[in-house]
């Protein structure tokens, strides 16, 4: 599809887009939200680009394959259950570190939770973009 | 210590992830591949060894108390049936890596494959229901595109009704949880063991019981649930065929004894009768319809439903000597069943046809290939020494004891019938004339057989023979796996703690 509205419009919202699905990933502990819909929301930024321009243009956006995404997230979730190990617990046992603030976002809980929500962020991200990739370089 | 009965799940989780990345490197990714598979039989051996030596083995994810949070158990039966899969992982690979195509391997073949491994090892292990679900479908997403893969017309045709079937049956099983959390408000195996215990009979149990079984059925093929079998598994690559053949009928039939020895054991006589009654007319018409069919695949197929009726008889029985013959002949039946396939798909490789009417003299041109398959057909048909032997022995022995004559007689007149079918492969296949017309119009004739491919039917044909020659640590093994689910304590204390 080569339309001038789309493309300048994809300007703006693929960027709003991407930081919108770190907020929708990162308030998800407590609050609707968490790693697979912001992994959608970050995936639908990346197919706004493929229709609004080409696949091509899209992948190169991206930087690293759709499959390293995929790779990535499931060893970053599989570390997340395999911390609490280290320390001699049962697989998946919660680690949390000490809380603290920033500026615009608040109060923020770092633990192994949203370790494990980051993997299933890059995953969902991955896999989606992967498929709908083959599928639109295919028709 | 508290990650060993996890390390089936994580090893197959960690080569899938790796070897998704590595897509374009082709040596990597076989290397990778096969290493995951070593690791996942040395956990596997190690487990079965632990569990063994200081019995059952429980872990409670994320450390959150037993009945609220998911717990991995490993017990002589999950450890046995991981140890078996995990074998049977490895020798598949090995024969894949001569057997699946370019195409299929850059779809992503490996990493499926890991991934179906880690969600049969999650079955086996977990001991937790709903849990045991979520491994369903891990092991059913990750089937369904293994068997689509390829994308050919009758792939597509196939796998479209495993799918089908299959969803059919997560929502028996999905309804049959739902009906028994409502009533007991657990979803722990071990919990619902002990709740369940001091109920007398409720309509509700039984209306779970039979929801679950049919679940299961379908996932076990047994009859008249089987029907997915025989339209899907001779489509895929033989090395894909192979691997559902070993593994997933088998969850079903593991999952079976797991839930209708642990907790619906309230009415034997209703439950586990029909059990009986299905298991026979499983055998039976499994075994028919094998004898119709003119295609290895299509016949190796239908025998894999008639095996299944034998699992399912010595559940059916419900002593430890049946339970432990089922568990027996579970084990054998991976081994022999998949090599079969796996020697199948090198006549295929050879002559280029899976039709027996178009085969025949291979026995004059590779006469070792035709022992491998003639052991394994023997061994499947119940010819002693073999292992096949040893499994019908221990299901019927323990049939005469409870004096289910009838059933032992149906067994028996099907092992003849098996046998029947068997010597028709494989004398059509080796032992007849080569035929003058073939289907592609020309001879196929490659130099040999590949390494790879012959290598794991070797070492398989090896086992169903030393498994036949020297069973009694393995017997030993089936025994203590039985007692431990007959009586129930050890399973429930080891999940629970001590009972007050």
């Amino acid at each position: 599809m080569n339309s001038l509205l789309l493309q300048a419009a994809a300007k703006i919202v693929v960027p709003i887009q991407l930081i919108f699905s770190l907020l929708t990933l990162l308030r998800g502990h407590n609050l609707p939200g968490g790693g697979f819909i912001g992994g959608l929301l970050a995936a639908t930024a990346f197919l706004l680009l493929a229709v609004a321009h080409d696949v091509d243009r899209a992948r190169r956006r991206m930087c690293v394959p759709p499959r390293w995404l995929m790779t990535g997230g499931l060893l970053v979730a599989l570390s997340s259950g395999l911390w609490g190990t280290l320390t001699g617990a049962a697989f998946m046992t919660g680690h949390w570190w000490p809380d603290f603030t920033l500026p615009v976002m608040g109060g923020l809980k770092l633990g192994t939770p949203l370790l494990f929500d980051c993997g299933v962020f890059l995953v969902v991200w991955g896999i989606t973009t992967e498929i709908a990739f083959h599928v639109m370089e295919e028709s | 210590m508290s990650l060993l009965p996890v390390l089936p799940v994580i090893i197959p989780l960690l080569t899938a992830a790796l070897s998704l990345a590595m897509a374009r490197h082709r040596t990597l990714q076989r290397g990778l591949s096969l290493a995951g598979s070593a690791g996942l039989v040395a956990a596997a051996v190690t487990l079965l060894a632990t569990v063994r030596h200081e019995g059952i083995i429980a872990v409670e994810i994320g450390s959150w108390p037993a009945p609220f949070g998911i717990v991995l158990v490993a017990d002589m039966l999950s450890a046995i049936m991981v140890l078996a899969s995990s074998l049977l992982g490895l020798s598949v690979v090995v024969y894949a890596l001569g057997n699946v195509d370019q195409a299929r391997v850059s779809f992503g073949f490996h990493p499926l494959f890991h991934a179906l491994l880690m969600g049969v090892c999650g079955a086996f292990l977990t001991g937790d229901l709903f849990n045991l679900y979520v491994w369903f479908e891990v092991m059913l997403m990750a089937s369904f595109v293994l068997l689509a893969l390829g994308g050919e017309k009758n792939q597509l045709a196939g796998a479209f009704k495993y799918v089908t079937l299959n969803f059919i049956a997560s929502s028996f099983f999905l309804t049959g949880i739902g009906l028994l959390y409502g009533k007991t408000g657990t979803l722990n195996m071990a919990d619902l063991a002990q709740k369940t215990a001091s109920q007398s009979d409720s309509g509700l149990m039984l209306t779970s019981a039979m929801l679950l079984f049919l679940a299961f059925g379908i996932k076990a093929a047994v009859f008249p649930l089987f029907s997915w079998l025989p339209a899907s598994y001779h489509t895929p690559p033989t090395a894909v065929t192979a691997i559902f053949a070993a593994l997933l009928t088998k969850v079903g039939v593991y999952a079976l004894i797991r839930m209708f020895t642990l907790v619906f054991i309230q009415n034997t006589a209703l439950t586990h009768g029909l059990i009986l009654g299905v298991s026979a007319a499983t055998m039976v018409v499994g075994v028919l319809g094998a004898a119709a069919h003119f295609d290895i695949r299509r016949i190796l197929s239908f025998h894999i439903i008639s095996q299944i009726g034998y699992m399912t008889l010595g559940l059916g029985f419900f002593t430890v000597a049946g339970i432990a013959g089922a568990i027996f002949y579970v084990v054998h039946n991976m081994i022999v069943k998949t090599n079969l396939f796996l020697a199948g798909g090198i006549v295929n490789h050879l002559r280029g046809t899976f039709n027996l009417k178009y085969l025949g003299g291979l026995y004059r041109a590779y006469p070792l290939l035709a022992f491998l398959f003639l052991v394994s057909a023997l061994s499947q048909a119940g010819v002693p020494p073999l292992s096949g032997f040893l499994a019908k022995l221990m299901v019927i022995r323990a049939g005469l004891a409870v004096g289910e004559y009838a059933l032992v007689a149906v067994a028996l007149a099907v092992g003849i019938l098996t046998l029947y079918s068997m010597t028709k492969i494989w004398t059509e296949a080796f032992w007849k004339e080569p035929p003058t017309e073939y289907p592609s119009g020309e001879k196929n004739t490659p130099a040999g057989v590949p390494w790879l491919l012959l290598a794991p039917v070797m070492a398989l044909t090896a086992l169903t023979i030393g498994l036949g020659l020297f069973p009694e640590s393995f017997i030993q093994m089936t025994q203590e796996a039985a007692e431990q689910l007959m009586d129930r304590t050890a399973y429930i204390r080891a999940v629970l703690g001590p009972v007050p």
